[in-house]
């Protein structure tokens, strides 16, 4: 690519400013919102900006609202899950694609045949099954229905299957058993995806909804997602400044995650194949 | 053992470890955890809501009478069961038209600027981070009220977004392309990147132009892509809810209430879990007939393709 000045850049360019100035509008009209004092908040003609700037909705929604409660359960749930399914897929995956044992094919065909099936279809039994497990508002309901994913482990096998085997053969003449060469040869090569794999089951736990607004009632166990829904449409009013900084709360803290780690983010989509390639 | 070690690596064919004694068990030692959670969690709910969907068994397990296929033929009878499927298949369609165009559209547009890629990256794949609840707020609360909502506010305009039936599932396609339309934009860019450099320059000493590249490398090279972005949305809208039930509660008069919606409000609110499992596995049935077209789809272009 040539490092000169190009016409053709500078036209991407200004459709590119023109296509991220819509699609950041909602983003920024509801941080601009949060900073307006309350009354100034459905003013007409509408104002990107009040007469000043204060962060008293900030203050109100985090003495009086239980967001900074559904904040830590939320990060909690989703790092468990995220740990679990990454670890169980990933060891799932490695006896699928790297060992072998009776039934492996039919245990295979069984987790595939898995993908097709929407989780949220199986709202009605999954309760059922947690009424009598005895779980409903604890965080085991939350957390166990989604480490259950086969499309995860579909994808380390994948991975897995192309890991070269003279790597785990040398380890093995050496003496390392099955569960050596699992952790600390066949893991850290497949650190690419497993970080990719990491980031998207995360950020799926963080913002699911459905699953968690049905087995959570008490406000003590639920998600930020589930709190912020339930209260806003409740206590909240018409208060929208404050509405917005819950808003903005919520929504920061993945995007920050999300700036600091971009580049992984994109590379990691590349190496789970999901990119098709 | 010096003898062992002495041996030199290329000595192969090895015996692979996976048939010598004693490493047999091992596999299903690793595919245990697992499995265990998958079977309880997965495979028993499955059987489970089937069963539910023959009976009569309410929220709270009563009631429980085998009704055999009942719950379906009454399913398949119910106006606000065809409205709602109806609605999830509108939606499907129209959602993911764009979702797929503009994400490739975005991905190229990134992909060819060389300023600020954190931006852009920020500004397409941003919103695909926020909760469906953050979403849903938003959206409801600033952007599309009549008076002072963003929308009308900035271009004059007095739509009803939400309370006019024929204009409310067009929001929600709206606001769940702004929402969601980075996966696959972020699908789009790692496939771009992952186009080998060579074709695009073997391609510029022949003289193509932008668009000649565009139109004779990128496209077909994100052809995988496409098709793999293309099952995967189908299948994410025909379960949308979220937004859907957080912003119009399916209203106004019905014409945005997708099944899963009815299904929950069957189910959960009106008590009749047999009949919601019905409605749920009636669903379901769709999602995997789409899926499995889509995979017959996918071997065939594979098969001419090599």
């Amino acid at each position: 690519m040539t490092k000169r000045f190009s016409w053709s850049q500078l036209i991407l360019l200004v459709v590119a400013l023109v296509l991220a100035a819509i699609w950041l509008a909602p983003v920024l009209w509801a941080v601009a919102t949060s900073l307006k004092p309350e009354e100034e908040t459905t003013q007409l003609p509408l104002q990107w900006f009040g007469s000043e700037i204060t962060f008293d909705s900030y203050a109100l929604v985090l003495g009086t609202g239980g967001i900074v409660k559904w904040a830590i359960n939320s990060t909690v749930t989703a790092v468990i899950v995220t740990f679990l399914t990454v670890l169980f897929s990933a060891m799932a995956a490695y006896g699928f694609a790297r060992t072998q044992f009776r039934g492996q094919r039919v245990l295979l065909a069984l987790i595939l045949a898995g993908i097709m099936v929407p989780p949220q279809v199986l709202i009605a039994p999954l309760f059922a099954e947690m009424v009598t497990l005895g779980l409903v508002d604890t965080w085991w309901a939350i957390i166990l229905p989604q480490v259950a994913a086969p499309l995860i482990v579909y994808i380390l096998v994948k991975f897995f299957q192309d890991v070269p085997p003279e790597l785990e053969q040398a380890a093995f003449v050496d003496g390392a058993g099955r569960w050596r060469v699992f952790f600390t040869i066949v893991l850290p090569l497949s650190r690419p995806v497993l970080a990719a794999v990491s980031i998207f089951t995360f950020i799926n736990t963080w913002n699911n909804f459905l699953w968690p607004f049905l087995v959570s009632t008490d406000p003590n166990t639920m998600t930020l997602p589930v709190g912020l829904a339930n209260v806003v449409q409740g206590t909240f009013g018409l208060r929208y400044a404050q509405i917005m900084a819950s808003v903005v709360l919520a929504g920061l803290p993945l995007l920050v995650v999300f700036v600091m780690f971009q580049r992984q983010i994109v590379r990691g989509v590349a190496h789970t194949g999901l990119a098709g390639q | 053992m010096t003898t062992t070690v002495a041996a030199p690596p290329t000595a192969a064919p090895v015996a692979t470890p996976k048939v010598r004694r004693g490493w047999t068990q091992h596999g299903m030692v690793f595919v245990a955890p697992f499995l265990l959670i998958y079977v309880a969690f997965l495979v028993w709910p499955t059987l489970l809501g089937f069963q539910m969907s023959l009976s009569s068994v309410n929220i709270a397990g009563r009631n429980n009478n085998f009704v055999g296929f009942d719950n379906y033929l009454e399913a398949f009878g119910d106006p606000r069961m065809w409205r709602s499927l109806w609605n999830t298949v509108v939606f499907t369609v129209l959602s993911t038209i764009p979702l797929v165009f503009l994400g490739l559209v975005f991905a190229l547009l990134v992909h060819n600027l060389r300023f600020m890629q954190w931006l852009w990256r920020l500004s397409f794949f941003g919103p695909f981070l926020l909760p469906s609840a953050v979403v849903s707020i938003l959206w409801l609360q600033m952007i599309y009220p009549p008076d002072y909502g963003l929308i009308n506010g900035t271009l004059g305009t007095d739509v009803l977004w939400l309370g006019d039936p024929s204009v409310a599932m067009w929001s929600m396609v709206l606001t769940t392309v702004w929402w969601t339309v980075g996966f696959n934009f972020l699908l789009y860019l790692a496939a771009l990147q992952s186009i080998p450099h060579h074709l695009y320059e073997a391609a510029a000493i022949d003289g193509a132009s932008a668009w000649d590249k565009l139109r004779s490398i990128t496209l077909p090279l994100l052809g995988r892509t496409t098709m793999l972005i293309v099952v995967l949305q189908l299948v994410a809208s025909l379960k949308v809810f979220d937004q859907i039930y957080l912003m119009t509660g399916g209203g106004p008069q019905d014409s945005t209430r997708p099944i899963i919606e009815y299904a929950y409000d069957v189910g959960f609110t009106g008590y009749r879990t047999g009949y919601a499992s019905a409605v749920s596995y009636i669903l379901f049935a769709l999602i995997v007939i789409v899926s499995l077209a889509q995979l017959r789809l996918f071997r065939k272009r594979e098969e001419v393709a090599s």
